[in-house]
């Protein structure tokens, strides 16, 4: 076995109910990215200017600083507008980017009605820090499953 | 944050291994040291990270101190985590919600 000990815990799971068509969620969730994202949450040291998904698979979602640097989050995983979203968030324990870190993010588009979109994320996070990857040699099976119980148990 | 911690202690093999025997259940330092091949004092300070963590907790019964997992401390980035995207989603509706004429300001 290859496999690497991972940390797992519960996803996080959120539902909002927007009052848009489902096409004009999508748009705003993507296109929009960097109206709307939090400015006060970003990974790069330089004060974050916008925010930018890139509309296609294997894309890009960054930030940009207020110095014109970019600071690259992830990948762009599953492109299915108006639909559906998945992106890869290289995100470690540190707030850094890391590409060995796996944690994804699914967003569901989903029409109420033509006017109403209920918007479901899923976020999965399955190697909180690069540290805990780089130096895992012991692989005890149950690790990651009861490491998972555990946590929903805890957020419970 | 909290969480940082939690996972800086958990990157260290040997703190991990600690860690798991704690999930057997309440452990006394010695009872620990028994099972991995780590000195008893190796172990004292490894739970001493782990507990400055929020990943474990201790008494003492009699003459030892008893060490059990703190299930608080692990799901600490979960937490923040889940108050992020509800700021996130929350900022999101906002924008998705304004009127279109400011579809395309770009501030």
């Amino acid at each position: 076995m290859s496999e690497q000990p991972k940390i797992k815990v519960a996803p996080v799971r959120k539902s909002i109910e927007v009052r848009v068509p489902q096409a004009r969620a999508f748009d705003v969730f993507t296109a929009g990215f960097g109206r709307w994202w939090p400015k006060t949450h970003h990974v790069a040291a330089v004060d974050m200017k916008d925010a930018v998904i890139e509309p296609r698979v294997g894309g890009r979602w960054y930030e940009v600083g207020e110095d014109g640097s970019q600071c690259e989050w992830g990948r762009v995983l599953a492109w299915e507008p108006p639909a559906h979203l998945r992106l890869s968030w290289h995100l470690n324990g540190k707030f850094q980017y890391d590409n060995d870190v796996e944690s994804e993010v699914d967003i569901y588009f989903i029409a109420e009605n033509a006017n109403v979109t209920r918007v479901e994320l899923e976020h999965r996070i399955m190697a909180p820090d690069a540290e805990a990857l780089r130096a895992g040699v012991d692989s005890s099976g149950g690790w990651s499953v009861l490491l998972e119980s555990f946590a929903k148990e805890a957020a419970a | 944050m909290a969480y940082k911690t939690a996972f800086t202690a958990l990157a260290d093999p040997t703190r991990r291994e600690v860690f798991e025997q704690l999930r057997k259940g309440p452990s006394s330092v010695g009872e620990i040291a028994r099972h991995l091949p780590v000195s008893r004092p190796a172990v004292s300070q490894h739970l001493k990270v782990l507990k400055e963590a929020g990943l474990v907790q201790d008494e003492p019964k009699g003459t030892a101190r008893i060490y059990r997992i703190d299930p608080k401390g692990l799901a600490a980035i979960r937490a923040w985590l889940d108050r992020f995207w509800d700021d996130a989603l929350e900022t999101f509706k906002a924008e998705a919600e304004k009127p279109r004429s400011t579809d395309k300001e770009n501030p």
